[in-house]
């Protein structure tokens, strides 16, 4: 065993293996995957000396633990929770120097669903199209994190910048997602839009990688029939047979033949992958520009 | 390009703000569409763009920085006729085995080895990928050979199952649930990223399926057609 490896100790309800995804492999069948809350990987990467698109953990809910064999930088962003160092309480949102064999435990989180854990050198798991992503979809990367699995860390960068800590936005109460219309709103009817715009949606406990799932009013349809199979973009508002909006995150299908009434801004995906199960959701549709 | 060969005509839908979809009337529009898009890529007359994305009756076009304009300019273009695809084309060697070879061959009104016969004679085309990576839908067989998805999807479809729902003859990457009727099973790896391209099957791509057995004919049938002398070889 190498000084590198570290060992998952605890590996948590479901921690992953992401960077900034796969691009340009649409046309095949391949989802973009990579990082929900894609600013707070860049920060993490930041705070430890990384450049932004290293490789990091993604924890969901529970965080994970992991125990190193060599000293390292490391950093927790995302979804706020307590940080502990060999059971000692250590910053979450700036970088930690941690010496070899040290216990680093990303605990539940306090709000918010996803914190990023990432080390200075990033994690070491073999490229599959350019990432090291793993994309819960096709199956693409490594398998998420199991007890026991050991996994490894690559060389530092350079030294971690002298940064205390970095402000890191808080998970809203109230999740608001603008949504331009189109392509296919005139799928839908005009009660339907109103119902977009001013229903009171929440956050389902079936979201995931793939999709934020909602519950609340179904959106009606204003024709039948089937959409031929279109392509699929990160953010889209994708309306199943029952009515209740799913919206596309990174592991989403790149093809689907449910009409999409609208896209979210991928600027306000990180705040949607933050959003716990009964967040309260508002829409504000508008024309795309 | 619609069917009478006419101009074709593209009308470009919003897709949020930094996305175009590009919708024409036929497959066949949308397979030149997509060849004139990667034309212009390649040439690179074509603003970048992230992602090209063919399907069924649209081509997305995503990481647009400006979609509108795009839009207006594809509108104006005087867009050829599909070639006839890319590259060599790819053969795939099946056996005609599948548990839905009957259902088919019922809903075709024919005996189930003629499934095996027409399938084969067929030349196909990528229309376009999804549902997984490596997994194809190609275009090929005539409208009346065309049948619905199963009743009651599979929880689990064998990896290399050879499959038809609607017009598409799909070919399973990896085992997973699904919903088309089984034909056949191929050996063909669709998908290994161990590999450059990691796709046997890309949007474009020429596809013939060659029965890995002679297909047994009756004798009150006609020999096979002279076209296709070369089964026999082509099975290993």
């Amino acid at each position: 065993m190498t000084d590198s490896a570290f060992a998952v100790v605890r590996a948590g309800a479901l921690t992953t293996v992401q960077d900034l995804g796969r691009v340009g492999h649409a046309h095949l069948g391949v989802p973009r995957s990579g990082a929900l809350d894609e600013p707070a990987l860049r920060l993490a990467n930041r705070l430890v000396g990384n450049p932004d698109g290293a490789a990091a953990l993604e924890t969901t809910l529970t965080g994970c633990a992991v125990r190193l064999r060599r000293g390292a930088t490391v950093a927790v962003t995302g979804a706020p929770c307590p940080v502990t160092v060999d059971g000692r309480p250590a910053a979450w949102g700036a970088p930690v120097r941690v010496r070899s064999g040290a216990l680093v435990e990303v605990a539940a989180a306090t709000h918010g669903v996803r914190s990023y854990l990432a080390f200075g050198g990033g994690v070491e798991a073999e490229q599959v199209l350019g990432s090291r992503s793993t994309d819960l979809l096709s199956g693409l990367g490594p398998p998420p994190l199991a007890d026991g699995a050991m996994l490894r860390l690559g060389a530092p960068y350079g030294p971690a910048p002298a940064v205390d800590a970095a402000p890191c936005p808080g998970p809203p109460r109230e999740l608001v997602l603008p949504v331009a219309l189109g392509p296919r709103d005139d799928w839908f009817t005009a009660r339907a839009l109103r119902t977009l715009a001013t229903g009171e949606f929440r956050v389902s406990a079936a979201s995931n990688r793939i999709g934020l799932r909602t519950e609340g009013p179904s959106l009606e349809r204003a024709r039948d029939g089937e959409l031929p199979s279109e392509g699929m973009v990160l953010g889209a508002l994708q309306v199943p047979p029952d009515g209740r909006p799913v919206l596309f995150l990174a592991d989403h299908p790149t093809t689907g033949g449910y009409p999409v009434v609208g896209v979210v801004p991928e600027g306000r995906l990180a705040a949607a992958a933050q959003a716990v199960p009964g967040t309260a959701v508002r829409f504000a549709p508008r024309r795309a520009r | 390009m619609t069917g009478s060969g006419g101009r074709v005509r593209v009308r470009g839908l919003p897709v949020g703000d930094h996305a175009l979809l590009l919708e024409v009337d036929t497959g066949e529009a949308a397979l030149a569409l997509h060849a004139e898009l990667l034309r212009r890529a390649e040439a690179r007359t074509l603003p970048a763009v992230r992602e090209i994305v063919p399907a069924a009756r649209t081509v997305l076009l995503d990481g647009v920085a400006d979609p509108r304009r795009l839009a207006a300019e594809v509108a104006r273009w005087d867009i050829p006729p599909p070639a006839g695809g890319y590259g060599a084309t790819v053969e795939i060697a099946v056996r005609y085995d599948g548990p839905d070879l009957a259902d088919v061959a019922e809903l075709w009104g024919v005996a189930p080895h003629e499934v095996a016969r027409i399938h084969a004679a067929a030349e196909f085309r990528v229309a376009f990928c999804g549902f997984a990576p490596g997994f194809g839908y190609l275009t090929g067989l005539p409208e009346h050979h065309h049948v619905p998805r199963r009743a009651t999807p599979r929880t689990r479809v064998p990896a290399g199952s050879v499959a038809l729902a609607g017009p598409y003859t799909g070919v399973y990457p990896r085992s997973s649930p699904g919903g088309w009727q089984l034909i056949g099973t191929t050996d063909a790896v669709l998908w290994d990223t161990a590999r450059t391209p990691a796709t046997l099957l890309a949007p474009g791509t020429r596809v013939r399926f060659v029965p890995e057995r002679p297909i047994p004919e009756p004798p009150s049938q006609q020999p096979l057609p002279a076209q296709q002398p070369a089964r026999k070889e082509a099975s290993t």
